[in-house]
């Protein structure tokens, strides 16, 4: 444990953490755009600047670990100046378009302006003028709305293990981008989405059937019925609509979806969903309850195992289902029917 | 491989024939009769003059000293002389005679007359190497006399295509002793009492730099030589690497010996072919003599150095993005979590030396700490290599013991201004570094004065400014630069440093407002002490030196719309005098058709039509037009 002062109240914190992680810890808030504790440190940003007595220069809190007898001002003058301006320099590059922006309400560079008053950007000189990339089925990349934290890139990389965008240019021309400029369609991109989960602005968007603004969904927390890892995610609830899905923490999932739980929603609310069961009665599926389905299902098994034998059943169950559910499965065949005939989906 | 016995064998055996070639460290003419018979001609092989078919001149000399019959004739091409300025440069030894500006057609006249008539060729001579009719041996020329070669002690003088001159001039000494004769904290502490600090820009002591990594225990440990030079117009690595390419392998071996690491890189950018070539020759030249590779000279120490080439990025000079760059990732700075000489290349302590620096460890290993501390200010001890540039007379590569002022380096050695213009200012340290004004011209050039007066070392360029270059285009120019060069990573400098240049691009275009040097000032700061790396914490010091020195100057661009230096196109007025004689030239040469008048009638410049291109003042044979 080391002894840091900060904002002139004197703390006990561990050793071999940064600054940021023990104001997030002590609930001291300091600003970052490009901060993301699953990644690597960055330092890009700048916004989590602060003052450490006896320096000149100020220091990136997310890369500047703790040291005994630090005293740390989050919140000085030249501190919040110099956000101010980062902020000002941010937004002086950026179209100043939240009133139809989607990310509106969720989006942390509108946050971070209102919090330090800064109204409009007020270098006014050149702006970026890019196309959009909307080549994707499944999210659209505006360069024009980046900031250039540089969070898709890492998570591409580090996270999602892909490497389908990078850095292209150097300096005010920098942009994200896919090799060779090609676009997303044409990269090695498997949409999962995580990059569009990551981005802390507007510049990756999902595509979106229906609109919503932050404020007006509903976050429902769930495990994703895909398959058996149990990601943990957010549905996006609209009145009675799912209208979108993104990503929470979780033990399995890390943040992280895949294409299919990222944007494979669109069946919940679909009209050819089916929402009960259904049995064959004259060459006609009719709908039935769930006990008259199990009934069913309970004597022609029965009836088969004592005609024919257990080995005349066979079993096969999906990779939607958990482990858990996978390992009854297989017991019930075993155990109760009497046969190794079991296999699954994911062996196909 | 081999012994330490043997390479004292190649020394020797290599000296007896080099003994023309140590003339040039004489200093006295000596007695042409005596001299007649066995003479050398050395060509300045210096990126300079190499540009000028170096090796073709050599061809023409060896080709007209057969025509002539000369037997005992020698001829040599070595690295920079350091007199760019009146390249190509070329030495006749034993006597010191200094030609300048040698065309292949005056090759025949010097064979003819010098080597075989033994009658100096004077319109050939430098012109500081004759002072009222008496010719002074080179080292006597006053471009040469006040400096002190260390870290270029070999430039010019050996071949650098062959290891045996540069162990003849005692190369590979230093390893062998440190090797053989020493233990690592002793390197350590000769390098730490010898006080040599950082010659990249910084100044870090790098004794202590090295002692970090040597007290980091770790499997594997790396030195990396940073040779990506990118400040505009400095040249310093190059002409070392170029010219004498094993004083920098010797540094390296002898780093890897002192921290305990096996693998050294030098990361060279693309651009310097040349360097590459000869880095590529001097490698394998010491692998085959066993003085890189396993178990050099005999003992347990073994080290390797490979060359990584840099794609051009002036970013990738800073440590990290060079480590980033080396790994094979995109050139950008990373955050400084851990040192780099505990966690440097791939997680492991690196040690990251300039070109320069590493060519000054050899020297003080084998003459001492006391020896090196005796030359330059306490402050910085040895000497600096600077890229000597702009409006100054004698451009080129200069050494100087720390503490010489920047008069001495302008006026003595550099000869003085062009076209004996009034000095306004000198800017040292490329595009990182500030502008210094006239009353600090007797500040001695070292770390701590420079950086008291607003500008820093850096690694050694300084351009020379006079009363026709505009401080705010100057501001302009290198901020140009920064914003082409910004990696682009962190906000400050990505965006900080293009607003910046915006508003200068403005001042300069006329379009300055009363809030721009508020604006400028608050955006230096922001820059400065919120940027990521040592490129956007430098990148403002262009406009913060030249707002504090020449502030006048950007007050006349903004409220009077006048550039006192004449320099900013957009502020001027083309104007003719009643000096003008109607001769008409000024009109026919105008691409706009401008100019009305006529014959022997004064001619007037119509300013709305006017592209400011300076044609008819080029033209005009009496002085008649004006900039204003």
């Amino acid at each position: 444990m080391v002894r840091i002062t900060i904002n002139g109240v004197e703390y006990q914190v561990e050793d071999d953490i940064t600054i940021l992680e023990a104001c997030n810890r002590l609930d001291i808030p300091i600003p970052t755009l490009c901060h993301d504790e699953r990644l690597n440190p960055y330092g890009a940003c700048r916004l989590c600047l602060v003052e450490l007595k006896g320096k000149n220069k100020l220091e990136a809190s997310c890369t500047t670990k703790v040291r005994d007898g630090m005293e740390v001002e989050t919140h000085s003058d030249k501190v919040v100046r110099t956000r101010r301006e980062i902020l000002d320099l941010l937004f002086s590059n950026h179209p100043e378009d939240c009133l139809t922006c989607e990310k509106s309400g969720d989006c942390k560079l509108q946050d971070y302006c209102y919090e330090y008053g800064v109204e409009k950007g007020s270098y006014l000189g050149e702006k970026r003028d890019y196309s959009i990339d909307d080549s994707n089925h499944f999210y659209t990349y505006d360069p024009n709305k980046c900031i250039l934290c540089g969070k898709c890139v890492r998570v591409c990389d580090q996270l999602q293990g892909t490497s389908a965008i990078g850095f292209e240019n150097r300096g005010f021309k920098t942009k994200v981008s896919t090799p060779f400029d090609m676009g997303l369609a044409k990269s090695t991109c498997v949409s999962c989405g995580n990059c569009v989960a990551a981005c802390p602005v507007g510049a990756l968007l999902p595509k979106r059937k229906i609109r919503y603004r932050a404020w007006e969904v509903k976050k429902v927390k769930t495990t994703c019925s895909y398959c058996g890892v149990g990601c943990q995610m957010y549905l996006l609830v609209k009145g009675n609509q799912v209208v979108g899905v993104e990503p929470a923490e979780g033990k399995p999932n890390n943040g992280l979806l895949c294409v299919k739980g990222r944007f494979g929603y669109s069946f919940i609310n679909h009209t050819d969903r089916l929402k009960t069961p259904l049995i064959k009665r004259n060459g006609k599926f009719e709908e039935a309850s769930w006990e008259e389905v199990y009934d069913l299902i309970v004597s022609k098994i029965k009836e088969s195992k004592a005609k024919y034998g257990p080995n005349s059943l066979a079993g096969l169950t999906s990779a939607r289902c958990t482990n858990e559910e996978n390992y009854l499965f297989q017991k019930m065949f075993r155990a109760l029917i009497g046969t190794n005939n079991v296999d699954h989906c994911a062996r196909l | 491989m081999i012994t330490v016995e043997e390479l004292k064998k190649i020394r020797e055996n290599t000296l007896k024939k080099m003994d023309l070639k140590l003339h040039k460290l004489q200093e006295e003419i000596l007695d042409k009769e005596g001299a007649l018979n066995k003479k050398l001609i050395l060509i300045c092989g210096g990126p300079g003059c190499h540009s000028s078919n170096v090796e073709e001149m050599k061809a023409r000399f060896e080709k007209r000293i057969l025509e002539k019959g000369l037997i005992h004739v020698e001829v040599s091409i070595a690295g920079c002389f350091g007199l760019c300025e009146s390249g190509p440069n070329i030495e006749v030894y034993p006597e010191g005679i200094f030609y300048s500006r040698v065309k292949m057609d005056d090759i025949d006249e010097i064979v003819d007359k010098h080597l075989c008539e033994n009658v100096v060729v004077e319109r050939l001579l430098n012109e500081g190497a004759i002072e009222s009719g008496k010719i002074k041996h080179v080292s006597q020329v006053n471009f040469y006399n006040k400096q002190k070669k260390i870290a270029l002690r070999n430039c010019g003088i050996i071949d650098y295509n062959d290891i045996k001159e540069y162990i003849a001039l005692d190369g590979y000494q230093a390893l062998a002793k440190a090797i053989t004769e020493m233990t690592q904290e002793e390197v350590i502490n000769m390098v730490k009492d010898s006080n040599l600090r950082g010659r990249g820009g910084a100044g870090f002591p790098t004794g202590r730099k090295w002692e970090t990594a040597f007290k980091y225990d770790a499997d594997q440990k790396y030195v990396i030589c940073n040779a990506d030079e990118g400040d505009p117009g400095a040249f310093m690595d190059r002409s070392i690497l170029e010219g004498d390419p094993h004083s920098v392998l010797e540094g390296m071996a002898l780093c890897g010996y002192a921290i305990g690491a096996e693998q050294g890189y030098i990361y060279i950018r693309a651009e310097y072919p040349v360097a590459v070539e000869r880095l590529k020759i001097a490698i394998k030249q010491a692998k085959e003599m066993g003085l890189l590779g396993r178990n050099i000279l005999g003992t347990d120490f073994s080290f390797d150095i490979e060359l990584r080439l840099g794609a051009g990025a002036f970013v990738c000079g800073e440590g990290t993005a060079l480590m980033e760059s080396i790994e094979g990732r995109r050139g950008m700075p990373r955050p400084k979590v851990e040192r780099t000489a505990h966690k440097g290349l791939w997680g492991k302590p690196t040690i990251i030396n300039n070109v320069e620096t590493f060519a000054n460890v050899p020297p003080i290993l084998l003459k001492g700490a006391d020896w090196f501390r005796s030359i330059g200010t306490e402050d910085s001890s040895g000497t600096k290599v600077f890229a000597l540039g702009g409006k100054v007379k004698n451009t080129g590569l200069v050494e100087v013991p720390m503490g010489t002022t920047l008069r001495e380096i302008i006026f003595d050695i550099g000869g003085g201004i062009e076209k004996d213009r009034k000095f306004k200012a000198v800017q040292t340290g490329g595009p990182s570094g500030g502008c210094i004004p006239e009353e600090y011209l007797d500040t001695p050039v070292d770390f701590g004065s420079l950086s008291k007066i607003g500008s820093i070392m850096g690694s050694g360029g300084m351009i020379v400014l006079d009363e026709s270059d505009c401080m705010v285009d100057i501001a302009r120019f290198f901020l140009d630069f920064t914003v082409d060069e910004s990696c682009g990573k962190c906000v400050p400098c990505r965006e900080g440093t293009k607003r910046m240049l915006e508003i200068l691009e403005r001042i300069t275009a006329g379009e300055g407002r009363a809030e721009d040097l508020d604006r400028l000032e608050s955006l230096a700061e922001i820059i400065t002490s919120g940027s990521l790396c040592g490129l956007g914490q430098t990148a403002a010091n262009p406009v913060i030196s030249t707002l504090k020195y020449f502030r006048d100057e950007y007050e006349a661009h903004i409220y009077d719309k006048r550039c006192p230096a004449g320099a900013c196109q957009a502020l001027l007025e083309f104007y003719i005098t009643d000096k003008c004689i109607g001769c008409t030239k000024c009109a026919r040469s105008c691409p706009v058709s401008a100019i009305r008048g006529k014959v022997k009638e004064r001619h007037v410049i119509d300013t709305e039509k006017c592209i400011k291109c300076g044609a008819c003042m080029e033209v005009c044979p009496v002085g008649a037009v004006i900039k204003r």
